[in-house]
């Protein structure tokens, strides 16, 4: 179990003891990890089978009974097989819910393309309302699940294998400034799991370096107040160019030229480790590194404009 | 209560009558109205006044398109006003061609797209469940045709599964079904453990007594069964 996955039962856990109000519904992956809490609140903790769908919807019925359900499965069965349910039955019918996945977009590599959903923030990003975070350690996952439990509406946790070494001390809803370069220095959005390798690919570039742990709602503010040169960067583990509209709308009134830097729209039929996928897709430092000095070799014009690499 | 205005079945014509647009959903809403009458008139726990009590019974329209047999029951026990009738459909109107929950007192659920209602039941039972509340019970309106949705059948076998016996669904059959079911719908309903009964849905009083026998243990299915056409009551 990823140190992310463990944290996650361990808080929610606790959740449940404290507050009466909290419920979790799985669909039978997790199960294991909430088998003492099923025990302690056997109302509170429901395994609907594998029906994920059903999941979703129970969970809709125990918001409109006052409750907050936390629900839990691999990314494309919880986002993608349950998607219309996330719109109908917990957007509009205007109750909420915490959504929690593991698998990331390739954690599940040796499976193949049917346990991974790289496209998930980018279809949540289409309902109104939903809150997005993405952890890069246990410790800021932490953080964010107690904030999305402790809140209203829907907010979708996505839980990685991949982590950073150490923490940064997150506010939920904020980017958060881990470097600052010259005034000219390009700035790099690091989404999630992603700091790490991007400080290694920029260790001697000019850049101001942002983390977003919250990419919905994304934080245009602290972006603009740290992208004077224009030249934007953005390097989620998901599918790239997920928030290139954000950083457009961000930055609507200035010229401006963007990077996204994610995993690619396309069928990638191998199997094998994480890390060899993080390669293929350019995603590990070396990866980052390589595009970010394309990107800035590009002699063109500064414009609107973006770049998916 | 609003102006204490109270209506009988007879006045269901004329408040029907008020609701021009959804002409093609007719049938559907016509299959709905005694369904809708006995449940509103004489089973349902609920208050116009007070829809948010929390021991009163839940209703959930699953069944969402042809729903002006609902709006006239809704309004002829006065959750809504008789005059929003004649909005049915417009863009200012709180009546649309399906039910939205935010914008009509006393709607449980938003519906329309099928097969959402009962796997929401689902939760609103365990809901009322986990927070021990032994009064309110659960009732959810299908069709036959709707019961095609897989999302159903996930339900059904959990909430048998579960023994949810503040559950009942109804499911008013009026061979919408492209492909039918082998065996019956109460079959369906039967062999994932549920209690289950076959009534005419034209019968009140029929209805009546198949939506209010107890069934501990299990839920429930009634199917109301509404002939092809010119059936009496």
């Amino acid at each position: 179990m990823t140190a992310m996955r463990r944290r996650f039962a361990e808080v929610a856990s606790e959740l449940l003891d404290s507050d009466e109000t909290v419920a979790v519904v799985l669909a039978d992956i997790g199960v294991r990890d909430f088998a003492g809490a099923a025990l302690e609140h056997c109302d509170r903790v429901v395994n609907v089978g594998i029906r994920e769908q059903l999941m979703v919807s129970v969970a809709s019925g125990l918001a409109l009974g006052g409750y907050r359900p936390i629900i839990h499965s691999y990314t494309p069965f919880l986002v993608e097989r349950a998607y219309e349910q996330i719109k109908l039955d917990l957007a509009h019918q205007d109750v909420g819910a915490v959504l929690v996945s593991v698998g990331g977009s390739f954690d599940a590599s040796s499976e193949g393309r049917t346990h991974q959903a790289p496209e998930d923030v980018a279809i949540l990003s289409a309902l109104p309302g939903v809150s997005v975070h993405v952890p890069g350690h246990a410790d800021e996952l932490e953080t964010l699940l107690r904030h999305a439990v402790a809140a209203d509406g829907t907010t979708y946790v996505r839980l990685a294998a991949q982590s950073n070494s150490t923490p940064v001390t997150v506010r939920p809803g904020l980017l958060s400034v881990v470097r600052s370069g010259t005034r000219h220095a390009m700035t790099i959005v690091a989404v999630g799991p992603m700091l790490d390798p991007v400080m290694d690919a920029v260790a001697d570039i000019d850049a101001t370096v942002l983390y977003a742990t919250t990419v919905r709602p994304f934080d245009h503010r602290t972006l603009r107040a740290h992208a004077a040169s224009g030249e934007v960067v953005v390097v989620e583990p998901y599918l790239a160019g997920t928030s290139a509209g954000e950083i457009a709308h961000a930055l609507a009134d200035r010229p401006h030229r963007q990077l996204g830097i994610g995993v690619p729209n396309a069928e990638h039929r191998h199997y094998g480790r994480p890390e060899e996928h993080a390669a293929a897709h350019r995603l590990d430092a070396a990866g980052i590194r390589a595009s970010i000095l394309d990107f800035l070799s590009d002699s063109g014009d500064r414009c609107l404009s973006l770049h998916v690499a | 209560m609003r102006d204490s205005v109270r209506y009988r079945y007879a006045d269901l014509p004329r408040l029907i009558g008020r609701m021009t647009g959804d002409e093609k959903h007719s049938p559907s809403a016509q299959s709905t109205l005694d369904v809708l009458w006995v449940l509103y008139d004489r089973v349902l726990r609920v208050d116009p006044d007070h829809p948010d009590d929390p021991d009163r019974d839940r209703f959930l329209l699953s069944k969402g398109h042809g729903p002006v047999a609902y709006y006239a029951i809704l309004a002829a026990k006065g959750f809504i006003d008789e005059e929003d009738l004649d909005g049915f459909g417009r863009y200012d109107s709180p009546l649309g061609n399906h039910p939205d929950r935010v914008l009509i007192n006393g709607v449980e659920i938003s519906s329309g797209s099928l097969g959402h209602g009962l796997p929401i039941a689902v939760g609103v039972g365990l809901a009322l469940r986990a927070a021990r509340r032994s009064g309110p019970r659960v009732f959810c309106l299908l069709g036959d045709g709707e019961l095609d949705e897989g999302s159903n059948h996930e339900a059904i076998a959990f909430a048998g599964r579960v023994g949810l016996d503040r559950l009942t669904a109804i499911v008013v059959d009026n061979q919408s079904s492209t492909h039918g079911w082998p065996g019956g719908i109460a079959a369906r309903f039967a062999s994932e453990g549920w209690w289950s009964t076959t009534v005419s849905g034209r019968d009140h009083a029929a209805l009546q007594e198949a939506l209010t026998t107890p069934h501990p243990g299990r839920p429930g299915v009634v199917v109301a069964v509404i002939a092809a056409e010119g059936e009496a009551r």
